[in-house]
């Protein structure tokens, strides 16, 4: 019998290994941006071009908020179903109060400028998101089953606030002082736009609370192993909640970039927007069972998604096609990933 | 293997049905068999014996074709066989019942004895014909159940009997029994053991595997004793006795240490008094007004059979399950209502029994591992300092020994030995005044074990208070101070170190020596 028990392993080659793994996770996201990329260059002119990249960049933007939340849920082991409608619930939100609240006790009408609009509407998301979170953390209920179930709640009261309607008149009033919803969607600073610079604000921030605050590494421990981070000490609860809230808060910056862009709030705004959100991320090499995946894999992938499908427009492609080959795409991300993690179930 | 122990059949003995001969299995850099002759003989019952880790379940998906060995040849009726899988060994007549029973608990006994071989007709499943053969086979085992029953109904013992009934379904000429008692009741086993006896007149061979000695002594022909991956021992059920099981299984003591002397105990650090814990169901008491005190510098060990409650008390202490009443106290301040993270933060760590299922989170690296308990205290402004968490984690592995390449590989890559340390090493990072471990030594082998014993008592020197539990005597008599039985939710005896082994085993309830 063996006596001593020494791990039989060389560890240069196991540290090769590993960084191949990685580059094969991170590095397929990208090489499809460049495929991507390199393939619409050559069908278009028009491709290419600083001014197509940064309208397309503003596309992303919607997409790659919301696909941050939803890596944050999906990082500890859940998912996230109600992005797409709290985006569109958001720009209802943000509508509303751009119209003025009135008082009718009081008789006046209050309207509240951008920020406190911009604050509201964010708080509300967080605490639609937050209320997943305590489904999900001390009910039990599973996220899909929480997040379907709020995905409806959220729309349904988007069309009740505006009967259905489409909240037109987003640019205020120079007379109430709420000017500059438009801002977020259409200005620029140093000629970029101001979506895509809160894309990269964001996406640096939750890399870095992701790889660097313990935090971040609960989450991943969480999703990892539910019950060794609870006897870690982990406060797990606590955790998915702040996943859930954050996710919705996001949603909500993502719903008021949009309704930004288009000066109007529809409430069917962002309809099936969490799929693609989810799409980005499992392109970004995110494991759905949770515990792996970085917030650099899930901006590829929504770069990815968005570049695609505005190159086929540009193309001329159907939309009918477009949808087609945007879910060849999920499928083909998906398969890698499963050739990743297939193997590894230690 | 030195096949000379194993004596040549004896002359009142019937054929062999199925051998193995020189079946070695190895698992990554463990050896969990190496090289045993085991034989099965036609309508008797052959008792395999040995401790956790001897080996015995690895035999026993090696016959019932749920593992390849590595090597050695598996014999059926005289013939060389291989066994492409469990189904393939169950078309050749044998049926293994796994201690944990595998019926689905939502489906009736009809579907569950029928499932995967449902009798399909064009008008879908022929029911009636599957309820028919269905009360035949319950009839022929003389147990009353409805096959429409649904299993979760019924009692565990019966459920019991819906394996065996399965098993008899497809012709099972072989039935191996993985600890088929250990959730009966004194009654019930008498019902299985009717039916052992039932079925060994039709000529069916069993394999029994049992902790409970005694009740395996009262119901075999043939005794087989594995030890550490060796068959130790072979014997007709004439020649042998409880005293010569015992002594083959445990072997001659393997030095895993002796209690740390030399220094006095301090003050009660852990004090559990009269704790309660139900089942989800509440109306079982897994843990039965237990109340115990370990003092710091104190190594305390729980011995108990499975089921007898060892992890729930653990995890109440920790902070997993709810006590139902009782009180908690760590250094005289009650931590009853505490939270886990509250309980760590107070000096009360648990290493956890399943490692892979509740100790390691097996998509992080081993440094990410050893820090998870820790991260609060290595924040220093918004982040974690990534110069403290290296000091912290590099601390860790020297201090528990851990032989990993780098820090920065997955957990997965250490052996289990290695994951052992790292869980260990991450609840002790925390600096703990009181460190609970459940079955520490639990499939590691025996030179990690003698180094986790040695890490245990390091540790109480330095006046930690250690409490441990484990289900293989020998381990009992290795560091602890004090040894106390578990039963059925209860202490049921306690001892200073100089106890002998069977005294132990006779408190568990496993075995009576006179």
């Amino acid at each position: 019998m063996s006596s001593t028990d020494v791990s039989k392993m060389n560890p240069t080659a196991a540290k090769q290994k590993i960084n191949l793994a990685d580059l094969l996770i991170e590095g397929r996201a990208f090489g499809a941006l460049l495929v991507i990329i390199v393939f619409f260059s050559l069908m278009s002119p028009n491709y290419l071009t600083v001014s197509n990249l940064l309208i397309m960049s503003s596309h992303v933007a919607i997409y790659g908020i919301l696909a941050i939340g939803m890596l944050l849920v999906i990082l500890t082991g859940g998912i996230d179903l109600s992005v797409g409608s709290l985006l569109g619930l958001a720009g209802i939100i943000a509508g509303f109060l751009m119209q003025g609240v009135s008082f009718n006790s009081l008789g006046v009408i209050v309207y509240p400028p951008v920020w406190a609009v911009t604050v509201m509407t964010l708080a509300f998301g967080a605490f639609l998101g937050s209320i997943t979170g305590v489904l999900v953390a001390y009910l039990r209920v599973p996220s899909f089953v929480a997040t379907l179930g709020i995905m409806y709640v959220a729309r349904g009261i988007a069309l009740l606030i505006t009967n259905g309607l489409t909240y037109n008149n987003l640019g205020g009033n120079e007379a109430y002082g709420n000017t500059g919803f438009d801002w977020l969607g259409f200005n620029r600073l140093f000629g970029i736009p101001v979506s895509v610079i809160i894309l990269a604000l964001l996406a640096a921030i939750f890399g870095i609370v992701l790889a660097r605050s313990a935090f971040g590494r609960w989450i991943y421990a969480t999703g990892g192993n539910q019950r060794a981070a609870e006897l870690s000490g982990v406060p797990v609860p606590f955790v998915h909640i702040c996943v859930y809230a954050l996710s919705g808060m996001l949603a909500s910056v993502a719903g008021l970039v949009l309704s930004s862009q288009l000066t109007s709030a529809g409430p069917t705004a962002g309809f099936t927007y969490e799929m693609i959100a989810i799409a980005a991320v499992v392109i970004g090499g995110a494991s759905l069972s949770g515990g792996r995946g970085t917030v650099r894999g899930t901006m590829l992938g929504a770069f990815v998604i968005g570049f695609l499908s505005d190159g086929l427009v540009i193309i001329g492609v159907s939309a009918y096609w477009q949808t087609v080959f945007t879910g060849a795409v999920i499928v083909l991300a998906v398969l890698l990933n499963s050739l990743q993690y297939g193997g590894k179930r230690f | 293997m030195d096949t000379s122990v194993i004596p040549v059949a004896a002359p009142e003995t019937s054929e062999i049905v199925l051998s193995a001969r020189n079946v070695a299995k190895v698992f990554g850099s463990i050896q969990a068999l190496k090289g045993v002759n085991f034989d099965v003989r036609r309508g008797q019952v052959t008792a395999l014996f040995g401790e956790n880790g001897a080996g015995k379940s690895t035999l026993m998906k090696i016959l019932s074709g749920v593992y390849k060995p590595t090597s050695g040849t598996i014999i059926l009726d005289g013939e060389p066989i291989e066994f492409d899988s469990s189904t393939d060994a169950r078309n050749h007549g044998i049926s293994i019942i796994h201690q944990e029973l595998s019926l689905a608990p939502n489906m009736t006994v009809r579907d569950n004895i029928f499932m995967g071989r449902e009798i399909r007709t064009m008008k879908g499943v022929d029911f009636a014909e599957e309820e028919r053969q269905c009360r035949l086979l319950l009839a022929e085992l003389e147990e009353n159940i409805d096959p429409r029953t649904k299993v979760e109904d019924l009692r565990l013992g019966q459920q019991q009997i819906v394996e065996i009934a399965r098993a008899l379904s497809v012709n099972s000429r072989i039935l191996i029994m993985d600890e088929p008692t250990s959730a009966l009741s004194a009654s019930e086993v008498e019902v299985l053991f009717k039916v052992i006896r039932d079925l060994k007149s039709r000529g069916v061979s069993i394999v029994y595997i049992s902790h409970h000695l005694e009740e395996a002594l009262q119901i075999t022909d043939h005794a087989v004793v594995l030890r550490d991956g060796n068959m130790t021992a072979y014997a007709p059920r004439g020649d042998i006795d409880l005293e010569w099981i015992v002594r083959h299984m445990v072997g001659e003591h393997f030095n895993l240490g002796s209690p740390p002397t030399g220094y006095p105990f301090g003050n009660v650090v852990l004090q559990v008094e009269e704790v309660t814990v139900v089942d989800a169901t509440g109306n079982q008491k897994l843990v039965d007004e237990l109340s115990l005190d370990v003092r710091a510098g104190e190594i305390v060990c729980i011995y108990g059979l499975m089921g007898a409650g060892r992890t729930e008390l653990l995890e109440c202490l920790a902070g997993r399950l709810a006590a139902r009443h009782g009180k908690v106290a760590l250094n005289d301040r009650d931590i009853t209502r505490a939270s886990i993270a509250e309980r760590i933060a107070e000096g009360l760590v648990l290493v956890p029994e399943d490692r892979q299922r509740d100790g390691l989170v097996q998509t992080m690296t081993i440094g990410q591992n050893l820090s998870l308990a820790n991260l609060r205290r290595l924040v220093r402004g918004l982040f974690t300092s990534r110069r403290l968490e290296r000091e912290h984690i590099d601390n860790a592995i020297r201090r528990t020994t851990v032989k990993a390449g780098s820090p920065d590989h997955l957990i997965g890559s250490l052996s289990g030995g290695n994951q052992q340390k790292v869980v260990i090493g991450k609840m002790w990072s925390t600096n703990p005044k009181a460190i609970l471990l459940d079955e520490p030594s639990r499939g590691i082998d025996i030179g990690a074990k003698a180094e986790v014993f040695r890490l245990l008592a390091e540790g109480a020197r330095e006046g930690l208070a250690v409490l441990y539990t484990t289900s293989e005597v020998g381990e009992c008599l290795s560091v602890a101070h004090r040894i106390i039985v578990m039963h059925k939710g209860k202490i049921s005896a306690e001892f200073g170190s100089d106890v002998t082994k069977a005294r132990i085993m006779a408190a568990s309830g496993e075995a009576v020596v006179h």
